[in-house]
């Protein structure tokens, strides 16, 4: 019998942890296969964060480290300082890298390291119970804003402020070579998904600087959703804040 | 046989390459040394001070507190260390820039023109080095032989400077 | 031992950890310690290494963490607010045991305190610092001879234990320049052969996993089990201490760090005077030399103690615990960046045996 579909040999057979609907699997095994693609099965590290990620070094066939909270771009670089020609992604939520990991993801970013990193943003803390993030949109419910995310009051005093766009504020550095925004809810989407974490693993084995994918993912659980209205909501809601598309591309700029 | 000095003043006046040369002198006759500067924000335009120590034992407290030896390049120096000389011990002050006089007669002051000298050898950068052949001359747990050969050593790849330095030192020890 | 050379002792510490093998520095700008990184900055380059002005000292910390997980011989130094910010890092390198070397050139506090020398850390260098049952092996030097040699070696007792390695120096140790000679070259061991080393090449069943979350508590427990075990062997087998004049001493002054060479002038000076003092300083504050202490209290002709540190009285406690309360301990402390005199150590001890 012929194979039509193989699970790709750069995910373990650990059983995902993530809920029904979530589309982190998604994600894993667009890089999963993008590795194995491009020969870089015995040649990659890959960062853990914390969130609902901070299992991916049980998923992803390769060595991982687990970074703390935020940190996972200083890691990163460092791993990719000691091994310098090895393939090195950080896997990380909005949460870890938009809030705690501010800092980290922005200097990374500036001095152009050699990385990959892959953020998921499903506007939403998952794995703590579905608290305000700040790629929360305005209005959208969770348990720090219970009425929905309020900018400010009517007297003009700042109630939760503005979420933020992290695509577009990495761009605006030196160091990154290749920036994109895609999403996962449709076969389509998934395709140019899987199309740009290449490219990025690509400029980041030429050396050509930082690269950064943020996939935009629903979260069904905390956004008290069914699994397709989640995908919905990112299709017509969220694009609507965090316009799909290419924020940064050297060889593009040529 | 421990020897405790503190030198001071603006920084820029080279107090901390004194105690250098001191530091240098002690290793050359393979005794015990220490040299601590004062760290921190008086260091930016201020008042930089170092201490430093040279013994027969290994040095214990490299903050010098009560001196043997007190060098002042500035007022502000003169002011704040004069206390600190030990009775009988010794103090040089820079007369090119401290007008005041000592006025404790329980230890040995010497006034040197440090500035003036210096310019007079046509190197007005050299007043640290003045008062360095002033130590050396009266104070000093370095003898004349080592001091010679420390400032060799320190511009031994600056020929042109040496010169002057040298000339500048003698200056200095001849008061 | 080649020749000796006069060095700043920040400057020597950082060509010290070079010599021992160290090739990544990741640190982040504060006084008194700015010459470690500055150093760093061009000499780790001329052997290979590499070196980055992290963002923070949070990243620094975490760099050192994918560095020293990547195999490689790795550290980072900063002085006390600093280091108070590395402290969730320091906690995750030792549940996930790795060796790298952390350097603390402490200053005073609380909060921003001041840049003078102060010793107001020990509790934190030596109980652990940040969450969890943890300890590192931490020494305090005397001298910047002292810090170097133990540079040395550090990480290769930190890679045989597998915990990292904390040196608790102080404003004076960082500033003062003493001559000081240095080791032949080591050279850092490839990370391959390092079995824990993420090196990317570990597809499949053999590949390796650098972290510190265990979420169920019958692994948990175990893992915390081996942390224990492994400060056991820490006490048996790496416990430094020295011991100065202590023979026929009737009175025993005990401190650590750059207090013990002010001390040692004060043992000198109070010899002369005919009094038989001695001194104990603990080489590892972790591993504590609780037995040299006990050996002396145990002692009849031992009157007493007196403990002598930058601080409010923090080493106090190790030492109350090692002699079982079995004699007096007097303290005399100095806070907020004031330095002890040998001078006044004497007085203090003259007095108390009066």
């Amino acid at each position: 019998m012929a194979t039509v579909y193989k699970k790709s040999a750069m995910l373990t057979d650990t059983p995902l942890h993530y809920c029904p609907g979530c589309t982190h699997g998604i994600a894993h095994k667009l890089i999963a296969e993008t590795i194995e693609e491009l020969g870089l099965v015995d040649n990659v590290v890959g960062i853990a964060p914390v969130g609902c990620g901070v299992f991916a070094y049980n998923y992803f066939n390769c060595d991982m480290q687990e970074a703390a909270h935020g940190r996972a771009p200083a890691v990163a670089s460092a791993i990719k300082r000691v091994h310098k020609n090895t393939a090195v992604f950080s896997y990380q939520g909005d949460g870890d890298l938009a809030s705690i990991g501010m800092a980290e993801i922005v200097h990374a970013a500036t001095r152009g390291e050699n990385i990959t990193v892959i953020f998921i943003n499903n506007a939403i803390y998952g794995m703590t119970g579905g608290q305000m993030a700040p790629t929360t949109l305005e209005g959208q419910k969770a348990t720090t804003c219970i009425y929905g995310r309020q900018v400010r009051s009517a007297e003009g005093e700042v109630i939760n402020g503005n979420p933020i766009h992290v695509s577009e504020l990495l761009a605006t550095l030196d160091g990154p070579a290749y920036i994109e925004r895609v999403m996962l809810t449709d076969p389509a989407n998934v395709m140019k998904a899987k199309k740009a974490v290449k490219k990025a693993f690509e400029y980041q084995m030429a050396k050509k600087g930082f690269t950064f994918v943020e996939i935009m993912s629903g979260c069904p659980t905390n956004w008290y959703m069914s699994p397709a209205d989640a995908l919905s909501f990112v299709k017509n809601e969220m694009t609507k804040k965090y316009p799909l598309g290419v924020f940064k591309d050297i060889e593009e700029a040529k | 046989m421990e020897s405790r000095i503190v030198m001071s003043g603006f920084g820029g006046q080279g107090v901390l390459t004194i105690g250098k040369y001191i530091v240098y002198g002690g290793m050359h006759d393979d005794k015990e040394v220490s040299w601590m500067p004062s760290y921190g924000p008086e260091m930016r335009g201020g008042t930089a001070s170092c201490s430093v120590v040279v013994s027969d034992r290994q040095v214990g407290s490299p903050i010098v507190t009560m001196a043997d030896v007190v060098i002042v390049m500035n007022k502000p120096s003169l002011t704040k260390f004069l206390p600190c000389v030990k009775k009988g011990g010794y103090i040089f002050v820079n007369s090119s820039l401290i007008d005041a006089k000592v006025d404790r007669d329980d230890i040995n002051v010497v006034y040197v023109p440090a500035n003036e000298i210096a310019e007079a050898n046509k190197n007005g950068r050299s007043a640290n080095i003045v008062m360095f052949g002033a130590y050396v001359k009266h104070a000093g747990v370095t003898s004349y032989d080592t001091a010679v050969s420390v400032l060799k050593h320190m511009f031994e790849k600056k020929p042109a400077v040496l010169e002057s330095v040298m000339k500048c030192f003698e200056a200095g020890y001849a008061l | 031992m080649s020749e000796k050379k006069l060095m700043k002792g920040n400057e020597a510490v950082a060509e010290g950890a070079i010599r021992g093998g160290c090739r990544y520095f990741f640190g982040y700008p504060i006084t008194p310690q700015n010459e470690i990184p500055e150093y760093m900055s061009w000499r780790i380059r001329e052997v290979g290494g590499d070196f980055i002005q992290a963002e923070s000292e949070l990243a620094a910390i975490n760099m050192v963490y994918g560095a020293a997980g990547a195999g490689a011989r790795a550290m980072t130094s900063s002085s006390s607010p600093g280091v108070s910010l590395k402290q969730e890092g320091i906690s995750y390198i030792a549940m996930a045991e790795l060796p790298c070397v952390i350097v603390n050139m402490t200053r005073s506090g609380p909060g921003l305190g001041g840049i003078q020398p102060s010793q107001g850390d020990y509790f934190q260098a030596t109980k652990g610092g940040g969450h969890g049952d943890y300890h590192l092996l931490t020494y305090a030097p005397s001298t910047v001879q002292e810090a170097v040699d133990l540079l040395y070696d550090a990480w290769d007792k930190s890679e045989k234990y597998r915990v990292p390695v904390f040196i608790l120096g102080d404003g004076i140790l960082g500033q003062i320049m003493e001559p000081v000679s240095f080791k032949p070259m080591k050279e850092m061991p490839d990370p391959e052969t390092k079995d824990f080393a993420t090196t990317g090449k570990h597809h499949g069943k053999d590949r390796r996993i650098v972290n510190s979350l265990y979420i169920e508590p019958e692994i948990c427990e175990p893992r915390n089990l081996e942390l224990q075990e492994k400060y056991r062997l820490l006490a048996e087998n790496e416990t430094m201490c020295e011991e100065y004049h202590c023979d026929d001493a009737e009175y025993i002054i005990t401190a650590f760090g750059s207090v013990g060479r002010i001390v040692r002038t004060a043992v000198d000076d109070l010899r002369a005077k005919g009094l038989k003092v001695g001194m104990i300083r603990p080489i590892t504050v972790y591993p504590f030399p609780s037995a040299v202490y006990k050996k002396y209290a145990d002692k009849a002709s031992v009157k007493g103690f007196l403990d002598v540190e930058l601080n409010a009285g923090q080493m106090i406690e190790d030492v109350k615990l090692s002699i079982e309360c079995k004699k007096p301990v007097e303290f005399l402390g100095k806070l907020g960046g004031y330095v002890v005199s040998p001078e006044e150590i004497c007085e203090k001890v003259m007095e108390v045996l009066k």
